[in-house]
């Protein structure tokens, strides 16, 4: 097998996985109690017309048809109408997506730098001064949910010292740049405003840091127990024994093998982020996806809800592929199993 | 002589901070190879004989591994002071060493072409030569031919894994020569390969130092081999040399009772018979036997064995044994 045909077989197997995601999704927003039209419409609209929304979104169907529908729809770049926005699903999230993309990647970009930096040197110096202290210092950060650290940075970085901004993507009276990609970091320099950028930059670091801190303890932590494990290996020693450079020993031989369960997991903490901006998003009022969601669930907005989720699913899916793949580049190992297998 | 020696280790003590205590293992070495001698070590596993070799190149992890007495002279130099750049050019061009398992000497996820290249990168540099991707290129083909692999371009670019046991020793081998212009350490070469096999990389081995008068440390299990490479031989007995002697005269007239009692234990030698084993382990390292390590092993074991180690007795040409019973001559 190639590395296309492994690819294509991915694809397809994680179709399956998604299409059961959506079935159980589906049926859980349609079976949870409360009418979503009645939220929808309020408690004072006339029974007509909650009763025409239902008719609408074919809630008095059984579920199994009412997924038929779905399905059809998705089929044609339908997901649905927002109950609360009362816009199509589909036009929301692509509208959301950005703001939570640009965040994401923002963090990730931040954790895994930070982690291979963290892990390798502690690592590297096990059982120094400086070792200890980023293993008790990621102990705490590993333990420390998001939001708790999403809520102590508002408080001391936003309200106390006042470095960061604590809500939004800018601040208030800054005119968007035109947009392009709908990062805003991106837009604002193809627009060539500097001070744009800064200023969505600085928007940036507080929901972000929160976003993967506990991650990037963790990614740190198994750098470390792997930059240890392969710092005693043969390879190593005998690379000494030829006089490579020290500096060589660790930026190559050392660190290429010793990244590769940390990629695992960095696949997987790049997906969980889509999940964790949900509360994160909320906190600092970030106009994205998460928030979006959050919203969502809140009111009961079915479609907007299968949609989030599903859309979190998809990224999932496409980390996992993208993992094994960059896997398969780290460690022949593992490429001579994808092409013989 | 003296002034020949290219190794020189006096009377080196190593221990090994472990979780369950201090392991005495290296207890007084005494260790000499001249100017283009091929000398051979020999000895029981665990008995120390990579643990003395990688102090001559200051490879030992360090900790757990701590020096705590002895002086190693490589060339004339004292390996325990060296600065840290002396030990870079020593390592990068005159010693080098053949890894007891080559498998795991090789690093897993980059491709052997990459790895000799940077061995030969390095060795140049150290020559003074600055050397062009080309070149480093030109020169690992002609280091893996002499090895004799065929199709050395498409081994360079193959990983560890996609080539057999006899490959990989082979490119260890390869990897060695770069850099082993006047020292040549292989440890327990082809150990772990089928007998023909293992036969044609001793000899090759044999051959390639021949041609470049390199000297060389020989770790062996396979005692036919030994003595048919190796002008002189080491025996070692839990953590110091018992015995040294020519190949011829230390295969015909075995001195101490730690070698006779290996040569009896292997059959082929000798002429055919059971392998005996020879009773008794190698002692806990935690809590060694005091005097001769080999006593509690030794029917000859009198009083003064359990008191004292014995120094080394000259018998002989070049001759030497660590035993009380060769005192008086
Ligand atoms: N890194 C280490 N940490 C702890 N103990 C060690 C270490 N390296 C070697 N030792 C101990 O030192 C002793 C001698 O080991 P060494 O590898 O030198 O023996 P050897 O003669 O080469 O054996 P073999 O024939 O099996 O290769 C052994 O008891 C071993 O457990
Ligand atoms: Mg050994």
């Amino acid at each position: 097998m190639n590395i296309k045909k492994y690819v294509a077989y991915r694809l397809i197997s994680s179709f399956f996985v998604l299409f059961g995601l959506s079935l159980l999704i589906f049926s859980l927003s349609r079976l949870v109690p409360g009418d979503p039209a009645r939220l929808a419409l309020g408690p004072m609209a006339p029974q007509w017309a909650v009763d025409k929304l239902r008719a609408q979104l074919h809630l008095d169907e059984p579920v199994y048809i009412q997924y038929i529908y779905w399905v059809t729809n998705v089929f044609r770049g339908d997901l649905g109408q927002s109950l609360v926005t009362r816009r199509g699903v589909f036009n929301d999230i692509f509208e959301f997506f950005p703001a939570t993309f640009e965040l994401v990647i923002f963090s990730v970009i931040l954790s895994t730098s930070l982690a291979i930096i963290l892990g390798v040197t502690s690592g590297k110096y096990a059982n120094s001064l400086w070792d200890n202290i980023v293993r008790v210092t990621s102990y705490v950060g590993i333990a420390i949910p998001s939001f708790v650290w999403a809520i102590m940075s508002v408080f001391i970085f936003g309200y106390l010292l006042r470095w960061f901004p604590t809500l939004g993507r800018l601040s208030s009276g800054v005119v968007m740049p035109t947009k392009v990609t709908g990062l805003l970091l991106v837009d604002s320099l193809i627009a060539g405003r500097l001070g744009v950028f800064r200023d969505a930059f600085y928007h940036m670091i507080l929901p972000g840091t929160s976003l993967v801190i506990s991650r990037l303890a963790q990614e740190a932590r198994i750098t470390r127990a792997s930059v240890v494990e392969n710092l005693h290996k043969d390879y190593i020693m005998a690379a000494r024994s030829f006089g490579i450079p020290e500096r060589t020993i660790t930026l190559k031989y050392l660190l290429k093998p010793s990244l590769i369960p940390t990629v695992a997991i960095m696949g997987m903490d790049i997906a969980g982020s889509m999940g964790g901006s949900f509360i994160v998003e909320t906190i600092f009022n970030w106009p994205g996806l998460g928030r979006y969601g959050m919203s969502a669930m809140l009111s009961n907005d079915i479609n907007a809800i299968v949609g989030v989720v599903m859309l979190i699913g998809v990224f999932f899916a496409f980390m996992n592929i993208l993992v094994d793949l960059i896997t398969a580049y780290l460690d022949p190992r593992i490429m001579m199993k994808l092409r013989g297998g | 002589m003296m002034s020949e020696m290219i190794v020189d280790i006096r009377d080196l003590y190593v221990n090994f901070n472990i979780y369950e205590g201090v392991t005495r293992v290296l207890n007084g070495v005494n260790f000499r190879v001249a100017k283009g001698e091929k000398v051979g070590l020999i000895g029981e596993a665990g008995c120390g004989k990579t643990t003395t070799v990688k102090s001559i190149m200051k490879i030992l992890q360090m900790p757990p591994a701590e020096v705590m007495g002895g002086e190693i002279y490589l060339e004339g130099l004292d390996v325990l002071k060296m600065s840290q750049r002396d030990l870079q050019m020593m390592r990068r061009k005159t010693v080098s060493m053949i890894f007891q398992d080559p498998t795991a000497a090789l690093n897993p996820v980059f491709k052997v072409g990459d790895q000799i290249g940077d061995i030969i990168k390095y060795n140049q540099l150290a020559l003074g030569n600055k050397i062009s991707k080309e070149e480093i290129h030109e020169k690992t083909v002609q280091v893996l031919k002499e090895v004799q692999m065929p199709d050395p371009e498409r081994l360079m670019n193959s990983y560890p894994i996609q080539l057999s046991g006899g490959m990989r020793q082979r490119i260890s081998i390869a990897m060695a020569l770069v850099s082993a212009t006047n020292l040549l350490i292989a440890d327990e070469p082809g150990t772990n390969l089928d007998v023909t096999i293992q036969d044609q990389v001793l000899r090759l081995l044999g051959d390639l130092v021949e041609d470049r008068g390199t000297s060389i440390i020989l770790i062996s299990h396979a005692l036919g081999a030994v003595k048919g490479l190796v002008d002189r031989v080491y025996v070692m007995y839990a953590g110091s040399m018992v015995e040294a002697a020519n190949t011829e005269d230390l295969f015909s007239d075995p001195l101490h009772p730690y070698t006779k009692a290996l040569f009896k234990a292997v059959p082929k030698l000798t002429g055919g018979g059971i392998p005996m084993g020879i009773p008794g382990r190698i002692p806990n390292y935690l809590s060694p036997p005091t005097g001769c390590r080999f006593n509690p092993r030794c029917s000859h074991a009198k009083p003064e064995c359990r008191e004292n180690a014995p120094p080394f007795y000259q018998v002989g040409d070049g001759h030497e044994v660590a035993c009380y019973l060769y005192g008086g001559q």
